[in-house]
């Protein structure tokens, strides 16, 4: 009878443990989430406020922009230039059923200065140098050197992360600019020289389809990227050191991959947000 | 009694269910080398970053001056901090920099001073390390020992009062290890920084420290002089001591206590079996802290290290010199009874007589004493016993200087 009872008893807390285990997860996932937003956010702000601090790092943000905006000058160009073709092939016979082939440079030039170009720039990016910059703080990390940036009182959060905030925050508008304008003419390539467009055409529509709002909108876009890839990367690399599924090597790589996907990821939802707000 | 300049009280720090450190008291005091020793994984290092700032106690307190780290304010820190160096136990060097860029960091990001006073105290700092000719080469192009030296010298080129050593000689070969220690000590000696090392190099890194502190288990278990740990009846810090001794077959190019202690007992075991003759000679240098006082913690050592060289050459190649201690070397002569030694004793005294046998430099009026006694070994008399009996030996004590 007691063993009946007892029995019965644990059933009943094995239906308790199925039912509050869930909300229990669930719940410790929110805030370490939460919790985690915050000390992102932390660091940027940090970060970002010791840009500002004297002597200023001019010299160190410089080598950061040929870091990342420079060398990335390649990768943008060909993105560019192809997502601009395909775009016009794709355009191209979409608005010939409708008749209206005439419009492919607003639809070209307008799908890439308000989407394409801050987004297919970040991805880019974050494929070049926020790997990059992941790994090389990663491995600063394991290998002690932002301790010892510590115990020469050198702050690393103003010595590493506030120069690679700064060279984001200049190199992607312009990475996007640069982006936007070889996609355009990507356009025009496979419109007009392919596909028989006018030229005097296809560079009109663009013309008088973009309007300074579009232009501040994609700008807008890139800067928030830019902070957002700037943060992730460095934020996974400079704590590789807390990763509990992985230390030393496999740390760095696992912070790295996590680097590359969640800015990836947060890109694309950034995109969808502030779409929903500019547009 | 003099304020500590870095005290740590009860201090608790735990990683996971590891109790790294378990309630932890060591005091530092101002311009000595304390060194700390302990078993790998024993926290030693934890330690060492509590020490810097670059960990937090879980509790207790670290005092500097009297003042509590975790109580002072940000600008009391700053000031803190600048007075510290570290040489991390794996160099940290910065691998993407030049050997040049490394040393010269500091004072360029944080003194006002001009490229040209920069460079010049980091060529300063190069050449007192003997690191000529590499300033431009990558910290991968550099070997084990090179990047260890370079290490040091960007700790040391600001000038700092407190440095603090995580295992700055491992991995070096003994000629190196000694010129580190030499190096530690000289600055020390010139500068008057206070050190803290954390070492395994047991019992060379005694000569330069004035305090030992064995951390064990997460505590401090022995506080004290290099004299007074060698001579503590406490089991567990003597058979640390003697069992890193243990590991290397020899110090600094002579066999170690270990093997001295092995070769003897088998010497033992054959006088027992086939009744072959043995005898010890053991030369103590007496005046040892004189010497440390008068021409510096290294020079202890150096005499030790060219006493055993020379009575290697001295004697043939049967015989064997071992370390013992701090200041003692025993001279092992097998197929030898008491009336060979006695006579070889006697013209080894003669022959290092005046002689320069130590690299250096003697004050004037100020003379390497050096004693010597000898026994021969016999059936019923342990290891242990035969060592008592030679050091008691009066009538057969040969006291010689070298001037």
């Amino acid at each position: 009878m007691w063993t009946l009872v007892f029995l019965m008893k644990k059933t009943e807390q094995n239906n308790l443990a199925m039912v509050t285990l869930p909300v229990y997860a669930l719940g410790r996932q929110t805030i370490f989430l939460i919790r985690e937003l915050g000390r992102i956010a932390i660091f940027f702000v940090k970060g970002f406020l010791l840009i500002f601090s004297f002597p200023l790092q001019i010299s160190k943000t410089i080598e950061q922009i040929y870091f990342i905006g420079t060398k990335s000058i390649l990768v943008i160009c060909l993105t560019g230039a192809f997502t601009g073709m395909v775009l016009g092939l794709q355009g191209y016979y979409t608005l010939v059923k409708f008749g209206a082939e005439g419009m492919l440079g607003a639809a070209v030039a307008l799908s890439l200065i308000r989407e394409l170009g801050p987004v297919l720039s970040a991805i880019m990016v974050i494929g070049r140098a926020g790997s990059a910059i992941a790994a090389e703080i990663g491995i600063m990390r394991i290998s002690e050197q932002i301790d010892a940036l510590e115990t020469m009182d050198i702050n690393p959060l103003r010595f590493l992360i506030s120069p690679r905030i700064a060279a984001a925050l200049i190199s992607f508008p312009l990475l996007t600019a640069l982006f936007d304008v070889i996609g355009i003419f990507g356009g025009y390539l496979t419109g007009s020289m392919l596909l028989g467009i006018d030229p005097g055409i296809y560079l009109n529509r663009v013309e008088s389809s973009v309007v300074m709002k579009d232009i501040t909108g994609g700008f807008y876009k890139s800067l928030a990227f830019a902070v957002v890839v700037v943060t992730i990367c460095c934020f996974q690399g400079y704590y590789t050191h807390k990763r509990t599924e992985g230390f030393g090597a496999k740390g760095v790589s696992l912070s790295t991959t996590s680097a590359v996907v969640i800015s990836s990821v947060l890109v694309l939802i950034v995109d969808y947000v502030m779409t929903s707000f500019l547009i | 009694m003099e304020l500590p300049l870095i005290q740590l009280v009860d201090v608790y720090k735990t990683f996971g269910d590891n109790k790294v450190l378990n309630g932890t008291n060591l005091t530092i005091l101002e311009g000595q080398v304390t060194t700390i020793i302990g078993k790998s994984g024993g926290g030693k290092s934890v330690l060492l970053k509590h020490i810097i700032g670059l960990m937090e106690p879980d509790s207790g307190k670290i005092l500097f001056r009297g003042h509590s780290l975790s109580e002072m304010q940000k600008a009391e820190k700053k000031t803190f901090k600048r007075k510290f160096s570290y040489v991390f136990q794996g160099t940290a060097l910065f691998d993407s920099i030049t050997v040049f860029e490394n040393i010269a960091l500091p004072l360029k990001e944080k003194t006002s001073f001009k490229k040209a006073k920069i460079a010049g105290r980091v060529r300063e700092k190069m050449d007192q390390l003997d690191l000529q000719g590499i300033d431009q080469k990558y910290p991968s192009q550099l070997s084990g020992g090179m990047k260890k030296r370079v290490a040091l010298a960007r700790a040391l080129v600001t000038d700092p009062e407190i440095v603090l050593f995580d295992e700055p000689t491992t991995g070096l070969d003994p000629i190196r290890k000694n010129a580190v220690h030499k190096m530690i000590s000289d600055y020390q000696k010139q500068f008057g920084f206070t050190g803290v090392v954390v070492s395994h190099e047991i019992p060379d890194i005694f000569y330069i420290s004035q305090r030992v502190a064995m951390l064990e288990e997460g505590r401090i278990l022995f506080e004290g002089s290099p004299e007074e740990i060698q001579q503590t009846s406490n089991s567990v810090v003597q058979n640390f001591i003697h069992g890193l001794e243990r590991g290397h077959e020899k110090i600094s190019g002579i066999e170690s206590h270990y093997q001295g202690e092995k070769r003897i007992k088998e010497e033992i075991a054959r006088l027992q079996r086939y009744h072959t003759a043995f005898s010890l000679i053991i030369y103590t240098v007496e005046n040892l802290n004189e010497i440390n006082e008068k021409l510096g913690p290294m020079a202890g050592l150096t005499v030790i290290i060219n006493l055993g060289n020379e009575l290697q050459i001295l004697t043939p190649l049967t015989d064997t010199c071992y370390r013992f201690g701090l200041n003692k070397i025993i001279l092992l002569l097998p197929n030898t009874t008491e009336e060979q030694a006695h006579m070889l004793c006697e013209k080894l005294s003669e022959q290092m007589k005046g002689r320069d046998i130590f690299g250096l430099m003697p004050h004037p009026g100020f003379c390497f004493l050096i004693s010597a006694s000898y026994t021969e070994g016999r059936k019923d008399l342990s290891y242990e016993e035969m060592l008592l009996q030679t050091h008691s030996m009066q009538n057969m004590f040969y006291e010689f200087k070298v001037c």
